[in-house]
């Protein structure tokens, strides 16, 4: 529709709490070059989040909300996990099904949304933990891939299960000690950006949440990829700064010293994204 | 030909929009000779359905695929193979959320794999119907009728209506949208046929023509916000009560868990008025032996109630219930006042139904419950099993030979 399903009926402007009369009057609404630089100036989608204090996943959240461009018609699937304390948080349509569904249920939302409204834009974006997307929730993310869906997927990185209290996953380091891994982990980390690629994504970026710009261009060109042709898929690492032993104002030094190595910025995309990033760039989009 | 609505209305498939009642009881119908699978097929192409989700697994996957033609033909709005049953039921809710109005099919294996799905369907209060075709749960490997899963699926949040033959399970789903989709009702609809012995035998069905259709869903009628950005968000800022450790969330849980058992209660009077009754009496009234049953086990009781009246000269009678969930409590006890045995014959070997015919008429009935006869694994239950479980009782020679 429009950022009119936020505007508050008149005679209940006054007893309504602050933070939703700012949604209405000061957020970004119908601007698709809203991006990050708002962030110190408007009203932010996401409110007062309930993670850790210094959590590299919320600064990571702050910043794909401040960059959707087109949040008045965007859908946040979410899944199991730290990002599931966040959902409720956000100011727009979200879902949280359950544990590594995420891809199915954005699935059947994409497809439902295109045949319902042929004439709108109605984006879909994914935000979920690696065990969400990777472990659990792996068939889900592949075979979403694989039928071409035209769904953004936002894999939040932190290479454990935090929310449990600190398992092995996938994306874990071999050799990194964590529960369930008391020897620490026996097996390589999974390079999901390229099996995402392997299995038919059309942009893919791998990226840690060190530069808010950066994260703004890559969000923005996986859902105006995702629109047109096909899956996208973002790869960024949050780390969770409890698990691994930092002060809550860690996190940023932890993420650009991984930007040298492991998590050094990647970027891909097929012929048919380009040109769709290139037209976006023209459009001064992006 | 009359319809109920004054202008004529259209659906997407060029199907002429009729009142669910004119469709269900008005509209005028012919005879048409086919299997279960098929009849789903009919059924969904009369409903304006707007999305459907399949996956191949047997015996369901004939009624998922043929509503994969009506896909190719206009009648489905979207349609395509999902990865598993788990993936199914999460697509499906998508669909649902998005607001469509959705049906999928599943059995035995299938229905556990996509387990989870079930009460999350429940809880979410997306209106899916779930076409399914009961049979065996592995191990060991069986694709053969049985009806143990429906067991399982007693409590989770959905709706769970029995068709006996291929021609409830046709009036059936088309009630199912219709019940489901009551804003105060709005929860998942489970029409459960038997495997193979309805899924895949073809059978005199009689229908309504196929140029006429439900009217669409408006899924701006739920109770719930649809996930389409075309409403304002449900929106809980501030302090969330959702995944927090205090009793306010708890509690608003449980309510929540309460409140979707309730919308089940509230669906009583429509599913009473569009099934014609939650449950179907054959038989001499009088008779104080009363077979309790579901699905093909109360078809193959009503030929034991032949079978014993005239080789035995026993007066027995059948009632057959429509709903399990509703339970039709009220319906059932009405029903076996008079009688002294209640036999209970059902494809499973736990006897779920037997349970739950015991609890409802627990300190209500004074009648001996007798569970059984029961066959499972994919036997068949031939009426002489079950006039045999019955001349046990009375202590007569058994003449049949099986």
């Amino acid at each position: 529709m429009s950022f009119k399903i936020y505007e508050i009926n008149e005679e209940l402007l006054d007893v309504m709490p602050q933070e939703i009369r700012d949604l209405q009057f000061k957020a970004t609404w119908g601007n698709p070059k809203r991006g990050v630089m708002d962030l110190p100036y408007s009203k932010e989608l996401i409110e007062e989040h309930s993670l850790c204090a210094g959590c590299p996943e919320s600064m990571a959240l702050r910043y794909i909300l401040a960059s959707l461009p087109n949040p008045e018609d965007t859908i946040i699937v979410n899944s199991t996990g730290c990002t599931s304390l966040v959902f409720p948080h956000i100011a727009l349509h979200t879902v949280h099904s359950l544990f590594g569904n995420q891809n199915a249920v954005a699935s059947g939302i994409k497809r439902v949304l295109e045949w319902r409204f042929p004439d709108k834009v109605k984006d879909v974006v994914v935000l979920a933990g690696d065990g969400a997307t990777v472990d659990i929730g792996l068939d889900c993310t592949l075979q979403s891939f694989f039928r071409q869906e035209k769904i953004t997927t936002i894999c939040f990185d932190n290479e454990v299960y935090a929310n449990t209290g600190g398992q092995e996953s996938g994306l874990t380091v071999k050799g990194h000690v964590f529960k369930m891994a008391p020897k620490g982990k026996q097996w390589d980390k999974v390079p999901f950006w390229q099996i995402a690629i392997d299995s038919g994504c059309h942009y893919v970026a791998r990226l840690t949440v060190s530069s808010p710009k950066r994260v703004e261009t890559v969000i923005k060109k996986a859902i105006y990829v995702a629109r047109e042709v096909g899956p996208t898929y973002v790869h960024l690492y949050t780390p969770c700064i409890l698990e691994i032993g930092l002060n809550s104002d860690d996190g940023l030094d932890e993420m650009r010293q991984r930007d040298k190595e492991r998590f050094a910025f990647f970027e891909y995309m097929t012929p048919q994204a380009e040109e769709v990033i290139n037209r976006k760039k023209e459009e001064g989009l992006l | 030909m009359q319809t109920a609505t004054d202008t004529v209305i259209y659906n997407r498939a060029g199907q002429r929009v009729v009142s669910p009642d004119y469709l269900l009881f008005e509209a005028p119908r012919t005879k048409h000779f086919m299997t279960g699978s098929e009849a789903v097929k009919e059924a969904v192409k009369r409903a304006s359905v707007d999305a459907s989700v399949s996956y191949p697994i047997t015996p369901q996957s004939e009624a998922a695929h043929l509503i994969g033609e009506l896909w190719v033909e206009g009648y489905v709005g979207v349609y395509f193979r999902g990865e598993s049953e788990f993936g199914v039921m999460s697509e499906i809710a998508g669909c649902a959320l998005a607001g469509a109005r959705t049906i999928t099919t599943t059995s035995g294996p299938g229905t556990l794999r996509a387990f989870e799905n079930f009460p999350m369907w429940a809880g979410t209060r997306i209106p899916v119907q779930l076409v399914l075709m009961a049979r065996g749960v592995n191990s060991p490997l069986s694709i053969q009728p049985d009806n143990l899963e429906v067991g399982f699926l007693l409590d989770t949040g959905c709706m769970i209506w029995y068709a006996e033959n291929a021609q409830d399970l046709f009036d059936m789903i088309l009630a199912g949208f219709v019940v489901a989709e009551q804003p105060d009702v709005h929860v998942p609809v489970i029409t459960v046929v038997d495997g193979f012995f309805v899924s895949h035998t073809r059978e005199a069905i009689m229908l309504p023509p196929d140029d006429i259709a439900l009217p669409p869903y408006n899924p701006y009628r739920a109770p719930m916000p649809v996930i389409d950005a075309e409403v304002p968000p449900g929106r809980f800022l501030r302090d969330p009560f959702v995944m927090k450790s205090n009793y306010i969330s708890y509690a608003t849980h449980a309510s929540w868990q309460w409140e979707v058992r309730s919308a089940i209660e509230r669906s009583r009077p429509y599913a009473k008025h569009y099934l014609r009754g939650l449950i179907e009496e054959f038989g001499d009234p009088t008779a104080e032996l009363v077979f309790v049953a579901c699905g093909t086990a109360a078809a193959q009781a009503k030929e034991a109630v032949r079978l014993l009246e005239e080789e035995e000269g026993i007066k027995a009678r059948v009632v057959k219930l429509k709903t399990i969930r509703p339970f039709p409590i009220e319906e059932l006890r009405q029903a076996v006042k008079g009688a002294r045995y209640i036999f209970v014959p059902e494809f499973n070997v736990v006897g779920w139904l037997e349970r739950e015919v015991r609890r409802y008429l627990y300190g209500v009935s004074d009648a001996e419950v007798i569970g059984g006869p029961r066959v499972a694994g994919g036997m068949t239950m031939p009426a002489e099993v079950i006039v045999k479980e019955v001349l046990k009782l009375t202590g007569k020679e058994v003449k049949h030979v099986l």
